[in-house]
């Protein structure tokens, strides 16, 4: 079984995002990047399927810039076999992505895509989902677990409230949420070994795609401050505020 | 044109959230409800205000509110309608995307508010910052956030029911059970209530006198780094910029200063309460109730006000 | 022969757990000198392999620097640097040095006569760590192998020859036990190692020790420099303009001043260093920095503006008083590690970088003869230093810092203005560095204390939200890396004698008092560390040890910084 991880290029999840002064997106320049950490979970279960058996050849795709190299280095440090960089320099939608995606999964022809279910910069919880769409596959989001038997994908889902279970029919599309493993380290041997891995680049022109943006930001700007609230005397007082003005008890 | 809301339930009940998105939609024109489910379900959201009618898709395709049946009738349904809506749950979130994929449309996630019928404001990295965005798609797929709109009233509608059929097609997924969290408290990160706990406490005894509140209000308990970091408290308590991230709809925060890394964690909560004996503790400048005084003192007093309240 | 057996069973075990990569050359630290090293050592020996190792999670992330830098050392590595997109993009235009009392400052006139050593013309304000990234990327182009997010925990030493370094292992628990996620380190052997570690590295500690290399030198001293980034309104910012200052909040007895620039868009470096020879054990650095931003001199910059980034480093301010000897066999030493700073000019850049190639040399000669059978120390570094601009550079301030200690603030500002005036820094005899800076502490009881202003939120910040703006960042999970060799130590000396001085000069607020008021205990907060290496310096019975941490942890300092 061949599985498919797509790892997204974020700013690192250590990093506070600071608005730019003009208020036209976030200051990237500079600042330290990472793969998104849901894609790292990803990487780490498609891996463990294939440390257990059932995967046989794990592949990282990422779309981006140049520097999602290092992304794609550091996937393959945690064990996938190979990479895959869709080159572009504009800004890709999940929708673009999940439209060269589903041109890769033609020439590749993975049983499984494993994603995170959203990246952590424009936190779109999207692009598995339209993947899917496109595809008409199955699709089991928010994975706390997966189970692989008989051509069946039993994946246990985070919902609101508790926890669902469902059987997907493969090949199919899952995406990853925080509690499905806890990603291994890439450790400085495999990082040196992930240097003679081979990586692909392509173009998204090569697939055939047209990646145009369908949203365009308007403005990006820091929330409002929380305005400082009132002093209250008494406990009771408290209660009562919270009973009749805030209605929240 | 009008907008197609899809409402999800949970075991028959209509979502609050859902409601909220119901009060988004209808700043964009008139409302159509989607349900699945039972006959009530439908009943229910017929009796929404603001919902105009109401589109039942029923049978077992669509029950559990499946992904791929329920992105196929939304992509049916599509035509006739400018905008499609959910709220930004777990159920609208697994759906709309791929309904946005079958109709080729970038979808608009989180929306905190709407600035026209192209144009919306969603937050991006965890909050950090406020995008507002202009689409150029034909169509609009967007999932509200709750806390961003009041819900609509659950009584005062009577929107006419029509059935809708589900798209034949292969079964892809198949529901296999679900298991709804049962545990007396709580978790942290989906709490409505957190009663938080810092180093004022002062040890892990004493931090046991939050429980009583906590049971009071139904809240989960979370803890300051430096409350974990003393014993009180496991790990998995901590709330802050290493710890959970939450935004219940009510936060006190006992005996905790207010550090920057601590509010990181917490101050998307709709209502702050901070109890502290320093007046000047940052906490009190993101609070909406502060009370000054020993918590010792307040805690008990704070629980005799609630059992008096009823 | 039991010896032998025993560390023969050593290295079967570790050579079980960890897995080994030999190169031709390993450097510890990819600052100014390590990157400088690396590069010089490709264009001699293009053939070489070269592995550089950082501790912060990518180049730069660790760098903190004024920085205002001579380009002399980057023209004679990369002569083509400006047409290759190095980030040096604001010339020096104008400079002040300002003299505070606590209402008023007054300008040094003649200043490039009095402080020559203070003449900045030629030279640009950067983000040092940015200036890293761009030679971390020349050096990769070059076939440097570099990675970031792995310490050097250990050195390894073989038949008394250092042979490599050890990273550090990942992924072990708080209680010191292997965790789900448990990666050993890995050794990276080599022909020669260079350790580029940047002021008082740990490593370094450890091979001074290990070799006696500070034997007959003067103590090392340091400074602890804290910084701040602004963003301010474009009608505040004049690019090019350097402002440093002296005198006021300091008194007679403690050296430091803050520093100024205007550089790039609308990004101002602000910072203010302190000499860690002080005495009075409730003086706050951190406080200090602080207000002095509400000094008239500083204020009209901040206001209405955005404060972007925070951390803080020490520096090296023995002078080549305290080099120590810089070789040992299989390596050597290099950068501010080895102490390669220029006091009075604020300056270790191009002095680190110039070290670095220097050593590269020596190395690459070493290298060659060690094919035949030569040498495994690589000497000939010692030699070219002696000979270099860089020599000459440090042995004309010898005097300034020194001077300091020895006369006060004023009176060492008057012997520097007659040093450079009158003597050209070549005065027959050279002030010597008679105490290490933790000796000179002074009691609770004896030191007077001091009311710092509560922080305004707007100007000034406490120290927790700074530490917020460092991005800094440690997996919880591990053990301390802050280690305290006697635990009683730390109630009778530095809370009965002292009252916790770490408390006040952490610039991270790592250290805290907890139950002051019952049974004081010290809670480490090493989540918090920004890895400046204060406490390593200034505890004073030396009774905290700076440990490298687990990879990629400590401060993310963002471009700009
Ligand atoms: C309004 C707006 C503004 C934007 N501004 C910028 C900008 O300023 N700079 C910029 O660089 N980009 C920008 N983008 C594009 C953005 O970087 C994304 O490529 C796109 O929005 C994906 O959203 P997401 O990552 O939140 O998707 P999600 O749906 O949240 O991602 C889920 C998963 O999909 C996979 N995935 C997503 N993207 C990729 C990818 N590129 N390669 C491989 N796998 C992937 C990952 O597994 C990821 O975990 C913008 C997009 C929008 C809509
Ligand atoms: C990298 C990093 C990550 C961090 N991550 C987190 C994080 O995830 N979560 C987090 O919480 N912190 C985090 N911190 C730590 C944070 O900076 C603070 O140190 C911590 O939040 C302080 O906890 P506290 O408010 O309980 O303690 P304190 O700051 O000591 O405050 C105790 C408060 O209790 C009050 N008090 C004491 N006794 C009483 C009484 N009897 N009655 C009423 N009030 C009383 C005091 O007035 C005081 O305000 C992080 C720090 C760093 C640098
Ligand atoms: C506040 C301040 C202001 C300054 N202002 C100026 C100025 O204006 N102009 C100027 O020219 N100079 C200035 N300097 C001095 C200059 O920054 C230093 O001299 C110079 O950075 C030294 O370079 P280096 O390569 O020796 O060490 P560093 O720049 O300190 O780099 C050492 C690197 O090694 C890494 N490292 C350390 N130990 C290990 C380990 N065990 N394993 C792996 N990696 C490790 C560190 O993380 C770091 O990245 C200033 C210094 C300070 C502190
Ligand atoms: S713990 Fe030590 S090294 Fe870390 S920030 Fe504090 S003083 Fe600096």
């Amino acid at each position: 079984m061949k599985v498919l991880v797509p790892v997204k290029r974020v700013i690192d999840f250590n990093i506070k995002p600071r608005v730019k002064a003009d208020g036209t997106g976030v200051e990237t320049a500079g600042v330290k990047m990472s793969m998104n950490p849901f894609d790292e979970i990803a990487v780490e279960e498609a891996v463990r399927l294939k440390e257990k058996g059932i995967a046989t050849e794990v592949v990282a795709v990422s779309v981006g810039v140049q520097q999602a190299q290092d992304t794609l280095r550091t996937a393959m440090a945690m064990g996938a076999d190979r990479a895959i960089l869709v080159l572009t320099d504009v800004a890709v939608e999940p929708l673009g992505v999940a439209k060269i995606l589903k041109a890769l999964v033609a020439k590749e022809s993975p049983d499984l895509v494993l994603l995170g279910k959203q990246a952590i910069d424009d936190d779109m919880n999207a692009t598995g989902q339209m993947l899917a769409g496109l595809l008409g596959w199955a699709q089991g989001t928010f994975a706390s677990k997966i189970e692989i038997a008989d051509g069946k994908a039993t994946v246990t889902r985070e919902i609101d409230g508790g926890l669902e279970t469902l059987t997907l029919a493969l090949p199919a599309i899952v995406t990853a949420d925080l509690r499905l493993n806890e990603p291994r380290y890439a450790s400085l041997p495999n990082i040196m070994k992930a240097r003679k891995k081979p990586l692909e680049t392509i173009a998204p022109a090569d697939l055939g795609v047209d990646v145009t943006p369908r949203l365009t930001i308007v403005s990006v700007a820091e929330p409002p401050a929380r305005q400082q609230g009132i002093k209250v005397e008494s406990a009771a007082d408290l209660v009562a505020r919270l009973r009749n003005e805030a209605k929240v008890i | 044109m009008a907008v197609l809301v899809f409402l999800d339930h949970e075991s028959g009940i209509i979502r609050q959230a859902s409601r909220s998105a119901v009060t988004a939609a209808r700043a964009l024109g008139e409302v159509h409800a989607l349900v699945t489910g039972d006959a009530s379900v439908a009943e229910a959201a017929a009796r929404i205000d603001g919902v105009a009618k109401v589109l039942r898709a029923a049978g077992a395709a669509a029950a559990h509110e499946l992904a791929e049946p329920l992105a196929a009738v939304i992509a049916d349904l599509a035509p006739a309608y400018s905008h499609i809506v959910a709220a930004s749950g777990a159920s609208g979130k697994n759906v709309l995307p791929r309904a946005a994929a079958l109709l080729d449309v970038q979808p608009i996630p989180d929306v905190v508010s709407i600035v026209d019928a192209d144009t919306f404001v969603r937050p991006i990295y965890a909050g950090s910052a406020l995008a507002t965005v202009k689409s150029s798609d034909a169509k609009k797929v967007l999932t509200v956030r709750a806390s961003s709109f009041d819900p609509a009233p659950a009584e005062g509608g009577a929107a006419p029911i029509e059935q809708v059929t589900v798209p034949e097609g292969p079964a892809l997924s198949e529901f296999v059970s679900i298991a709804l969290s049962q545990s007396e408290r709580p978790e942290l990160e989906s709490a409505r209530v957190i009663v938080s706990g810092g180093r004022g406490m002062q040890n892990e005894e004493n931090f046991k006198l939050l429980n009583p509140l906590a049971d009071r209000l139904g809240a989960a308990i979370g803890a300051s780094r430096a409350a974990v970091d003393a014993g009180f408290v496991p790990n998995d308590y901590q709330v802050g910029q290493t710890g959970k991230i939450v935004a219940p709809e009510l936060y006190i925060a006992v005996g905790i200063s207010g550090a920057i890394q601590h509010l990181a964690g917490m101050k998307d909560s709709k209502i702050i309460v901070a109890i502290n004996k320093d007046p000047e503790a940052p906490i009190f400048q993101v609070a909406d109730y502060g009370l000054v005084g020993d918590l010792f003192d307040i805690l008990p007093q704070v629980e005799a006000a609630l059992d008096k309240a009823g | 022969m039991a010896q032998q057996l025993q560390d023969e069973a050593r290295k079967a075990m570790t050579e079980h757990a960890r897995e080994t990569m030999e190169f031709d050359i390993v450097i510890v630290g990819g600052g100014p000198s390590g990157l400088a090293a690396a590069i010089r050592l490709r264009q001699i020996l293009p053939q070489a392999t070269v592995c550089l190792i950082e501790k912060g999670s990518e180049i730069g992330a660790h760098i903190l620097s004024g920085a205002v830098i001579e380009p002399r050392a980057l023209d004679e590595l990369l002569p083509d640097w400006r047409e290759t997109g190095a980030p040096l993009n604001t010339p020096v235009t104008e400079e002040a040095m300002l003299f505070l009392t606590e209402s008023r400052g007054y300008a040094v006139p003649m200043l490039d006569r009095v402080m020559p050593h203070m003449r900045n013309h030629g030279n640009y304000i950067v983000s040092l760590g940015d200036v890293c990234r761009w030679l971390a990327a020349r050096a990769e182009e070059m076939g440097v192998e570099i990675y970031p997010g792995f310490a050097g925990a250990d050195v390894l030493v073989e038949d008394g020859r250092v042979v490599g370094v050890v990273t550090g292992d990942m992924g072990i628990g708080r209680d010191g036990e292997p965790g789900p996620n448990y990666a050993p380190g890995m050794e990276l052997r080599a022909k020669y190692t260079l350790f580029a570690e940047g002021c008082r590295g740990s490593l370094t500690k450890r091979l001074m020790a290990m070799y006696n290399l500070r034997k007959g030198v003067d103590p090392q001293t340091y400074g602890l420099g804290i910084k701040e980034l602004w963003e301010v309104p474009a009608e505040q910012h004049r690019p090019g303009l350097v402002q440093h200052s002296f005198g006021w909040p300091l008194d007679n007895r403690t050296y430091g001043g803050a520093w100024m620039y205007h550089f790039g868009e609308n990004l101002v470096s602000y910072g203010f260093v302190v000499g860690l020879d002080y005495p009075n054990t409730w003086l706050s650095p951190f406080d200090e920095m602080q207000r002095l931003k509400l000094h008239p001199s500083f204020r009209g910059t901040f206001e209405g503006g955005r404060r972007i980034a925070y951390g803080a480093r020490a520096l090296s301010e023995g002078g080549i008083q305290s080099i120590p000897r810089l070789t040992f066999p299989g390596g050597a030493l290099i950068g501010d590690t080895a102490g390669f700073l220029n006091v009075p000019k604020i300056k270790g850049t191009h002095t680190a970088m110039k070290s670095g190639m220097l050593a590269a040399e020596a190395v690459a000669e070493a290298v060659a003869e060690a094919m035949e059978g030569g040498r495994v120390e690589p000497t000939s570094y010692t030699a070219r230093v002696r000979k270099s601009w860089l020599w000459e550079e440090l042995r004309a301030v010898r005097n300034v810092r020194p001077a300091f200690s020895r006369f006060g603030m004023k009176g060492g500002a008057l012997y520097s203005g007659i040093d450079a005036m009158l003597l050209r820094g070549r005065a027959p005899w050279t002030l010597h560095h008679r105490h290490t800076d933790n000796e000179v502490l002074e009691s609770a009881s004896v030191s007077p204390p001091i009311a710092y202003p509560k922080p305004d939120g707007k100007i000034t910040f406490d120290k927790l939200s700074s530490v917020f703006l460092s991005a800094t960042n440690h997996e919880e999970d591990q053990p301390v890396h802050l280690k305290l060799r006697s635990d009683a130590l730390w109630k009778t000396v530095n809370w009965d004698v002292f009252r916790a001085p770490e408390s006040r000069y952490c610039p991270a607020g790592v250290y805290e008092v907890a139950d002051a008021e019952t049974a004081p205990r010290l809670q480490i907060n090493a989540q918090n560390c920004v890895h400046c290496k204060t406490c390593d310096i200034k505890d004073p019975v030396q009774n905290i040890d700076w440990a490298t941490p687990e990879g990629a942890g400590g401060p993310n300092y963002p471009g700009g910084m």
